[in-house]
Parts: structure tokens; sequence; C-alpha cells
């Protein structure tokens, strides 16, 4: 479990984040929703540390992240895996070199074993025989997988996925949501997703936080989400006319 | 002014971090290699090509002021060539041509890591990357320049040796006799304290504008010719500085 309080981000004059907490529960898809620009990633970048947080504390299973030095992170960063909503698969290394980097640099596992290691995870995200391919020759989707290998290839507790789904189809969309799903519930994973995109919400979201105008604005689950009438969650969630009427006429 | 201090100082932590140590001694082992390799093999042709003409083209211009002078002999040619190609042309000719492509490459990739988050995906794995990224190009970089600077000495001795062939100007003997005769040793430790200097500012320079980019591909390339720009003045101004307290 991931617990977040009162984080509060500025850039210059600007305030992102305006004291956000929550909670993320392990084997779970936590989601955090939002209009873009909303500080959905930075909060994701708060929580693993890329930014740092100008007030507030993160606990990773009690663990204070915020008060730690650089050396005892490392222990917890060991623990964390992250999908980027770029993929940022490193451009010079082959698919399978990119999965076995983590291993690598801080394993002392033989080749035997790190081959073996990431040949399960490139085939538990569906990608065999792409090992000795590079980043740029893969498609939006696959791309996403390899970083969905890279991200589970050293077994972690938590995962972060900012905007798993963008730039893919709608189909493949789903298809990589019920990939990042599935892990989670299959090694218990306090899993953190950023999203904009309903589909996500109605399809992964155990737990809904939504962020708007720097604040929490909103939490509950996909269940509670509809039986929303009005507010700005409604208005986000809702976002076309058609939608709107939609739900309006619709009876669950 | 306060600008220019507050990078200077960022520019110093990001050294410092630079050489902690590492991790995992054979992964950066690695990677100084592959980074050597590159910057070696992709700029030996420019540094051979270039070498070579600049040798050739003292040697004729020295010819061309010698003729009028019947006193001095021809053979000095094959003296000043080599004394030239080391204490000056080899060193500086070859800093400001890799820093145009070493630099601007290096500042390059790390920007486009940087603007790609790659380098987050390092940082979250929890990889020093400072240490991991900047060390061993630096460390490549610091060893190989020199090494392309003496290949560059012994094309442009070749260079000078051909135009004086092509033009007549001497003989095989009379060259190589200059270019042996009188050598001393302390030339060559001036250009490789030179060329090490060359290696790390070129190489510290490029990743610090490349690691330290926001934005995006507009800003790559920016920093990347501040990178070229930047260095370039640094290596010029150290020459100066080398040969006026070593020679
Ligand atoms: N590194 C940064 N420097 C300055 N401002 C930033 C930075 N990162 C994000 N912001 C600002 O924070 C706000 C939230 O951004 P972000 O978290 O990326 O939104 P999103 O919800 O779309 O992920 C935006 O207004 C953005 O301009
Ligand atoms: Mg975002």
């Amino acid at each position: 479990m991931i617990e977040i309080r009162d984080i509060k981000k500025n850039f210059g004059t600007q305030q992102v984040l305006k004291g956000i907490s929550a909670t993320f529960e392990n084997g779970k898809c936590n989601l955090i929703i939002g209009k873009s620009g909303s500080g959905k990633t930075v909060t994701l970048k708060c929580m693993v540390g890329l930014f740092e947080p100008d007030e507030g504390s993160i606990f990773y299973d009690g663990r204070n992240i915020t008060e730690m030095n650089f050396h005892n992170r490392k222990t917890i960063r060991r623990e964390i895996g992250m999908l980027f909503q770029g993929t940022a698969l490193f451009d010079s290394l082959t698919v399978e070199e990119n999965v076995r980097f983590p291993l690598d640099m801080f394993t002392d596992q033989t080749e035997e074993e790190k081959r073996e290691r990431v040949n399960f995870c490139l085939g538990r995200v569906n990608l065999p025989n792409t090992n000795l391919k590079f980043p740029g020759e893969l498609s939006g989707g696959m791309k996403k997988r390899v970083g969905i290998a890279r991200a589970i290839v050293m077994n972690p507790k938590y995962l972060f996925c900012d905007e798993p789904n963008s730039g893919l189809d709608p189909k493949t969309a789903i298809v990589i949501d019920d990939l990042i799903r599935e892990i989670t519930i299959e090694y218990n994973i306090t899993t953190v997703v950023n999203t904009h995109d309903m589909n996500s919400v109605m399809g992964i979201g155990d737990k809904v936080v939504f962020l708007h105008e720097g604040y929490k604005y909103w939490e509950g689950t996909k269940q509670q989400i509809m039986e929303i009438t009005d507010g700005e969650l409604f208005d986000f969630i809702f976002a076309s006319d058609f939608l709107k009427d939609l739900r309006r006429h619709a009876k669950f | 002014m306060y600008k220019f201090f507050e990078q200077l100082g960022a520019y110093l932590i990001l050294m410092r971090q630079s050489f902690s140590k590492p991790e995992k001694a054979n992964m950066y082992w690695n990677e100084t290699f592959r980074q050597a390799r590159d910057i070696g093999v992709g700029s030996l042709p420019i540094i051979a090509i270039v070498s070579t003409f600049i040798g050739a083209v003292s040697a004729v211009q020295f010819a061309y002021q010698f003729r009028s002078i019947s006193l001095v002999p021809m053979w000095w040619i094959g003296s000043i060539v080599r004394k030239g190609m080391i204490l000056e042309l080899a060193p500086t000719i070859s800093a400001l041509l890799l820093a145009g492509k070493v630099g601007s490459n290096i500042s390059s990739e790390l920007g486009t890591m940087r603007i790609s988050e790659q380098i987050d995906a390092y940082e979250i794995m929890g990889v020093n990357t400072p240490a991991y990224l900047i060390g061993p190009k630096i460390a490549a970089s610091v060893v190989v320049v020199p090494m392309l600077v003496v290949i560059a000495v012994f094309l442009g001795i070749i260079g000078g040796w051909g135009a004086g062939m092509l033009g007549n100007f001497y003989s095989n003997t009379e060259y190589f006799r200059g270019v042996t005769d009188n050598f001393d040793g302390y030339d060559v430790t001036v250009m490789l304290t030179k060329a090490v200097l060359f290696g790390f500012i070129m190489s510290s320079v490029s990743c610090y504008k490349g690691f330290t980019v926001q934005g995006g591909a507009v800003e790559i390339g920016k920093s990347s010719t501040q990178a070229v720009v930047l260095s370039s003045i640094l290596m010029i101004i150290v020459n100066f500085f080398v040969a006026f307290f070593l020679l």
C-alpha cells in the first residue's frame, strides 16, 4: 500500500498540486484521472521521487520516502517498476537488452538465469521472438508491452503507469489495460495508473482518484462513478453531450 | 553574471556526481569501451583527412616562404611540419573538429534521452544516472582524444611528405632528416597535456548541456549548438594558457 499525505508541488509561481492525500492499495489498479494538465504526471513523479514535493509525505508500506537519503531510496526504487507515457525504452539497446538491463545492473544472476527471466517477462506480455529488434522497429502497442516487461522484470511491489494507452487504438488500449490488471492481481502489486481514458476507468478502475485544479476532487470505485449525475467529475467522465444523454437515460 | 555562476555551480556538482563510485564496475567498463569505440572509430575518418591535408598545406606554405630565402635549407620543412603538428595543429584542429562532431553528438544524445524520459527510466531503476551516463563518456573521451591527436600528428607528417614529393620541394631523405632532427620529447608532453584537457572539456561541457536540457526538440538543437560553441571557446583559451605556461 502506498499513502500520500498532503502533497504540494509548485513550478515557479504555478501551483500544480495544492495538497493531495490518497491511498493506493495492493493487488488493485489505482487510477489517477483528470484532464490533461491537471497534474497526474507530476503526482506520479513526486511519488516515485523523480520530483521532490514541496510539502507532504509519501509512505511505501509505512516507509516514508520523503525523509530518506539517496541510499535508502535506492532500496525502494528496486521495488518500483514504471511504464512511462512515451515508454522511454533505451533506443540504443535491443528489446532483450532493455528488459535485461535492471538484471545486469542490479543482480548477480548468471547469463542463463537472466535469459530465462527476460524470456519469461517477454512471454508474459505476449511478445515472444522480438528479442533482437530495436525499439524503433516496434509498433506503439509493442513498445508499451516491452515497457511493461522491463517494469516487471525485477518483480516490483509497486508499478506505476503514466497513460499506458495514450497513442494506441481503442482495442489495443484495452489489451494493454487488461495486461496491467492481470499482472497486478497475479503478483499482488500496488499499481497506480494515470489516465484520462474513460474505457480504462470503466475497465480497470478498482479505485479511482479524480484530480481537479490541484486538488483531489473525488475518490471512489468505477461502480460509484456510474452513480454520479452532475459536477466536475460528471463533466469529465461524460465529456460529450452524447454520453451525457446516454447516462441520463440509462438505468443501472 | 549571476546566471553564469549558477550554471558553473550546477556543472561542478554534476561533474562530482559523475565520478562517484559505480554500483557494478563491469557495466561501467563496458559502457566506457562502447563510448571509446564510438568516439574513436566515428571520428577517425574526419581526423585523418583533415590532418593529412593540414600537414600537406603547411609544407607547401613553408616551401613557398623558404624559396625566397635561399639561406634556409629545405630539409628544415620536415622539422617545422613536425613541430607545428605536435605543438599546435594536431591538438587544436582535432579539438575543434571533435567538438563539432563528438560534442554535438553527446549533447544531442543525452538531450534526447532526457526529453524522452530515458534518463528518468534509469533513475527509477535506481541507476546513478550522472555516474553511468556521463562518467564513461568523459573517461572515454580523455583517453581517446589523445590517441586521435597522435594519429593526426603522424598523418600530418605524411601529408607534408606527400606534398613535398608532389611539388618536388625536397627529397625523401631531406624531409625525414628534418622530421627526426632535434626531436624534443617535451613537445609531446605538451601535446598530450592539451589533448587530455581538450578531451575533458569537450565531453564534460557537452554532457552538461545535454543532461540538463528542458523542453523539446528545439531545445535539444540549441543546447548541442551551445555545447559546441562553448567547448570550442574554452579549448582555445585553455590552449593559450597551456602554451603560455608550459613553453
Ligand atoms: N518540469 C516542469 N516544469 C514546469 N512545469 C511543469 C513541469 N512538469 C509539469 N509542469 C506543469 O504542471 C502542470 C501539470 O502537468 P502534468 O502533471 O504533466 O499534467 P497531466 O495531468 O496531463 O499529466 C502543467 O500545467 C505543466 O505545465
Ligand atoms: Mg501526463
